[in-house]
Formats: C-alpha cells, structure tokens, sequence
C-alpha cells in the first residue's frame, strides 16, 4: 500500500471516529497553547527586564549613597543626608584621578509642583550636568540640552521630558516658554525624545535643571551639595571594571575610608544589574515552563489513553486487514499515518492558538509575551512523538498476533 | 457472470495436509482442538466440512486460510509448504491465493459497500481506478450492484454476507473458504449465497466451507465429518 493510500486510510479512521479524534487533538492542542504562552511570557519578562536596563545608558556605572553589605543590605548615610556630594561628581570627572571615565553626571532629584499658565503638574525635577545627555544616552526632540555656562551662571532654565511638556503646554511648543518651579521661573530650553518607561520610573516625565541652579535656588539648606545618585560613563566596555576600580578608590580616598567594605556607597554596573534580572527572570521562565510541561504531559497522557483504547478496540479491524492479505509493515503504517496526522494537526493547531494567543494577550496584561521557536518546535514534536509511541507501538504489537487471534478479540 | 479463464484448469491438489495437530495452550490448560488431520483437496473441488459444535472445523478452516498455524504437522498449498513461509509470504497467500468468508461478515463499518470489497486488491498494490471497478463488478456479480455506497450497517445480514463473498471473489483466488457463512442467514439469503458458490464451483474454483444444514452440504461434491478434532468420514456424495 503506498503512502498515499496509507494517509487515506487514516484519515478515513479519523473521520469515522471524529469525536474521539478531536478529543485526542484537543488535549494536545491545549497542552502546546500553554507551552507556547507560558514560555513566551517568561522570556517576555526577560526582555522587558533587560530592556529598562539597558535604558539607563550604555557602558554605565551607578554610584548610589550607602552601602550594599552581604549581612545587612544597604546601609544608609549619616541621617537622612546623602553620603554623595557634587564635590563627589566634580571629582570623577577629573581625567587624571580617573582617566576611563569618560563623563559623569549626578542626579539630585525631587518631587515638585510644575505650573504653566493655568497648568499644573507635579513631576521629579532633576538637577544635572550637561553630560547627562551622554551618560543617559538620551536625545532631544526640540530645542538644545542646558550648557555649561548655564551651569556656571545657575540660570532658571529646563529641559522637560516629553510627557511633561505635554502635560503642560498641550500641543503649544513650549520652547522659549515660562514653567514655573517654587516660585522661580524657569525658561524651558528643550525637550527630550522619548525613551518610554523602566521598571522604577516613567523616562518620559521628568524635568531637567542644571545642578547648581537645582542645589542652590531651588532646595538650598545643608544638604544642598548632597546628591542621589552619580552616574559613571566608561569610555569603553573593556574600560568599564578599569573604571569601577578608579571610582571605588577616589570614592573611599575622598570619603575618607580606608577598607572597601565599610564603605559609605555602592557601585553596580550595569552589567551586574542585568545578571541580577536576568537570572530571576530565567528562573521565572523555567518555572512556567515546566507548569506547562506538566499540562503537555496531563494532555499526553489523555492522547496515550485514547490512543491505547483505539487500538485495543481496533484489533479485530488488524485481525481482518490481516486475513485479506495486509502485511504487518502496512499495519504498523496505519496507525503512523493516523498517529502522525492525530498528532501534527493537534499540534501545529495548538502552535496556532498559541500564537494567536501570544498576539492578543499582551494587550490585555501589562506584559510582553515572545514566542519561543524552540518552544513550538519542541512541543510540537514531543506532541507527534506521544501520539507515534502510544499510536504505534500497540498498534505494531497487534500486528504481529496471528490474524484469527486479533480477530477474536473483543 | 464470472470470468471463467481467471480460474485455474482443474487439476492437481490444492490442499494437502499431514498429520496436522493444533493445541490451544490457554494458561496451564491445554486442548487439543486437532488430532492428526490427514486430508487431500483437489483442483476445483467443492467440499462441505460438518460436525459437531466444538469438533475442531473452524480450527481446521483457520489453518487451511492461514489466518493460525498448526502446533504439528504439515500443509501444503498448491505444492508450497506453509511452515516455510514468512509473515510476510503469508500475507500474500491471504491477498492473492485465498478468499475467506466468515460467519460474522468481518465488514469494517465505517466503509460503505465497495471500499470493503476492494481491501483485498488495496494490499495487492491495485491502482485506485482499477481497484473502483474491479469492487464494483463484484458487487454486481453478487447482486449488490444498487447498493456499493451503503455501509455494512445499512444493509440485511444477506446483503451483509454477499458483501463478504464479493470482498473474498474480487481478487480472483483460485480457493474460496467459508466458515458457516449461511450460519447467521435465513432460508432466502442462505439460497441467494448458496447460489454464489454454486457459480463459482462451475467457473474451476476450490471451495471449502463449513455448514451444520444438510441441503447445504447436499450442494458439495464432498462432504468431509469431523469429529474431536479427527476426520470422521470423507465421502464423495456427486
Ligand atoms: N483460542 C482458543 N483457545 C482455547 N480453546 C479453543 C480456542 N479456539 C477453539 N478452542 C477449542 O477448540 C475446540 C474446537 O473449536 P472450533 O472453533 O474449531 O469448533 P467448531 O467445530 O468450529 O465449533 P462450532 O461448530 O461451534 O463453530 C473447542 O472445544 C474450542 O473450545
Ligand atoms: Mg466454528
């Protein structure tokens, strides 16, 4: 019998068992729908997560106040004031106490009221140096980043976030425009493309002031100087422990601190952020992935179940094949045709809802879902793999019995 | 009608079988179903098998179809000994040389009329057209020729059986075996069947069959009487 006739035959068993037939396809279906989606969600997270770190910039040192212990966590400076000061900043910039630096901006941020015109609107006001810009790996829509003049001269101008600048000025361009922050007008200067948000923060609403302006006209007080973080640009990915090093020792020179481990900040890289995420998130994909794995199993199981009983009830129809003259081989593929087709149509099906599923979802949860082709491909095959091993393998076993003893059964 | 030059001249032994024994082992029971049957069929011969329930002539059909191999003994078809053949040489005696009726029809019930009839030929490598046409002349042959779509379960038991004498005939084999195939029939059926075989013994065919009627057997050159698994009698009754 060729293999034409055989795939006939099959699909004519198929389609005169048609219930248990989707019975069969459905538990694959299912089982393939929920390793696709499970997996995809997983590496969905994955992406995402290493994405809003990789927004923060590129080749990027974080310098945060306190410290990062192994038996307390982060300890905190001396009181509420940060350990972290502009002379801090100023002085990671210097080439000659740290040549790999290649630009270094502090932050200083604060929450505040933003007014235009009638509009108001409360945003993290940062105050910042122009290399920002660079260390952030950010770009302007409109309108020129603050300079250092600006810096020098502490004027009252802003660079505002794209949404903010929305939030306030409407579709007016707000270049050359009045915002005013604690009673102090600001000229806004530009506006920043946007970057869209990271896990902590929305990228796209925040206003930007020069440092000295920010320490001096708008908090003032003793913790003027105090900074909340310092971000560390090295000039390249090789230079970047270089630069972790040179930091760290001009770091605990200035601060007066003699061994690494009691010292009063923390440097993390990038880099070690994205290890971080991405081992829990990995973590999260293999979880969800073997939940699914078990309903591809509790779907298998239901397949090997149907399959077994299909041709236990079906060794009188072997019985008779064989007395009209069917060697085993066209038994054995029989049931491989019905097994391969049972199983291929169930699982390229359930790829197909997955899909689908993967497409529709997301924009229903807060949450990426990347369809993994090694999760198609692996779950398809093990569906059709199910299906030949408990399709085929009774099925060949019934096909050795002498015809009139597969023909006696009941 | 048939096409008597499908058939083989009538001359030379068919069946030969020596001293065959068949022992049914279920668990530590054992039962011998055949005690050294010695029996010698002819080209062309029509012989009814009879005797008693549980005497041993499905036992001894089955052997004579290869559908089971004896515990002992030999036979031979046509000159070719059966113990020597593989699975595979087996299937092909099934497919080409022998057409099995059985009592309960044997039909698959999803197929209508004509795919059942044409199953042998589908293992014989026929092509699909030849294969249509070939199922449908036997059905016609039977009677059936109004009823190739219908399937098993929308036909009488008569039509059921002629059904299975069509699907034993469409392959032409020169020996036709028929296990009480008017077993399950009532007197009408049993005739229009009865009246297939006649024809096909007229055309050169072997028939062997096995019946509990006499007018069935009165029908058969020979009429062959087991009894426990032995040959009882053996006479030529035309
Ligand atoms: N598969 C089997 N296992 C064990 N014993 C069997 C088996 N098949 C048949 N027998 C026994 O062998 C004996 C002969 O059985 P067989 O079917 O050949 O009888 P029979 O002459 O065809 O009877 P009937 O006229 O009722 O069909 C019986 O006693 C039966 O119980
Ligand atoms: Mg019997």
């Amino acid at each position: 019998m060729s293999w034409l006739e055989t795939l006939r035959t099959g699909w004519d068993s198929i389609w005169s068992h048609r219930m248990r037939s989707i019975l069969t396809m459905l538990g694959i279906l299912i089982g393939i729908a929920a390793v696709i989606l499970t997996v995809g969600l997983g590496l969905g997270t994955q992406k995402s997560v290493s994405a809003s770190i990789n927004s923060l910039g590129s080749n990027l040192l974080i310098v945060s106040p306190g410290s990062a212990t192994s038996t307390t966590g982060v300890r905190g400076g001396f009181g509420s004031a940060s350990t972290l000061t502009t002379s801090d900043a100023e002085a990671l910039a210097s080439s000659l106490a740290a040549p790999d630096i290649s630009a270094v901006a502090a932050e200083k941020t604060t929450s505040l009221a933003l007014t235009a015109g009638s509009a108001n609107w409360t945003t993290s006001v940062v105050g910042t140096s122009p290399e920002w810009l660079t260390v952030r790996n950010r770009t302007l829509a409109q309108g020129a980043f603050f300079t250092a003049a600006d810096e020098t001269n502490r004027s009252a101008v802003a660079v505002l976030g794209s949404e903010t600048a929305t939030e306030l000025f409407g579709f007016q361009n707000p270049i050359g425009q009045t915002v005013t922050i604690n009673n102090i007008s600001f000229q806004v200067v530009g506006v920043l493309a946007s970057a869209g948000s990271n896990a902590s923060s929305n990228l796209d609403d925040q206003a930007l002031v020069p440092m000295s302006t920010a320490a001096n006209r708008l908090f003032g007080g003793t913790t003027r100087n105090a900074v909340s973080t310092i971000y560390l640009q090295a000039r390249s990915a090789d230079l970047l422990s270089a630069a972790y090093q040179e930091a760290q020792a001009l770091l605990l020179n200035l601060h007066g601190i003699t061994t690494a481990s009691s010292a009063d900040f923390s440097i993390s890289s990038q880099e070690s952020l994205l290890d971080t995420a991405t081992s829990v998130s990995r973590t999260l994909t293999v979880l969800l992935a073997g939940i699914a794995g078990l309903s591809l199993l509790v779907g298998g199981i239901g397949v090997m179940n149907i399959m077994l009983v299909s041709v236990t009830e079906r060794t009188r129809e072997i019985g008779l094949r064989k007395a009209l003259g069917a060697p085993p081989a066209a038994i054995r593929r029989q049931f491989l045709a019905e097994a391969t087709v049972l199983g291929l149509s169930g699982g390229l099906l359930g790829a197909g809802l997955g899909i689908a599923a993967a497409r529709v979802v997301p924009h229903f949860i807060n949450s990426e879902i990347v369809i993994s082709q090694t999760a198609v491909a692996g779950s398809i095959a093990i569906a059709v793999a199910i299906g030949i091993v408990f399709g085929v393998y009774p099925a060949s076993r019934a096909a050795r019995l002498a015809p009139i003893d597969a023909l006696r059964s009941e | 009608m048939l096409d008597i030059a499908e058939a083989e001249p009538a001359s030379g032994e068919v069946i030969t079988l020596t001293d065959v024994r068949k022992t049914y082992r279920s668990g530590s029971i054992e039962f011998e179903a055949l005690r050294g049957v010695s029996l010698s069929i002819e080209q062309g011969e029509y012989v009814a098998i009879m005797g008693p329930s549980g005497s041993g002539k499905s036992t001894l059909m089955n052997i004579l179809g290869c559908l089971d191999v004896p515990t002992a003994g030999s036979y031979l078809l046509a000159g070719d000994d059966v113990s020597e053949m593989d699975e595979i040489d087996l299937a092909q005696v099934r497919n080409r040389r022998i057409g099995f009726v059985f009592q309960q029809f044997n039909l698959l019930p999803s197929l209508p009329a004509w795919r059942n009839v044409e199953l042998p030929l589908t293992y014989a490598h026929v092509p699909r057209d030849v294969r249509k046409a070939k199922s449908v002349a036997a059905l016609e042959k039977v009677g059936l020729g109004d009823r190739i779509g219908n399937r098993p379960g929308e036909m009488s038991g008569g039509q059921q059986q002629r059904v299975a004498v069509a699907r034993a005939l469409v392959s032409s084999p020169a020996l036709i075996l028929a296990d009480e195939p008017t077993g399950n029939l009532d007197s009408t059926a049993t005739e229009d069947v009865l009246a297939l075989f006649d024809e096909l013994h007229q055309q050169g065919r072997t028939i062997v069959l096995i019946t509990h009627e006499a007018e069935v057997a009165d029908r058969a050159g020979r009429v062959v009487r087991v009894r426990d698994g032995q040959i009882h009698s053996d006479r030529i009754t035309a």
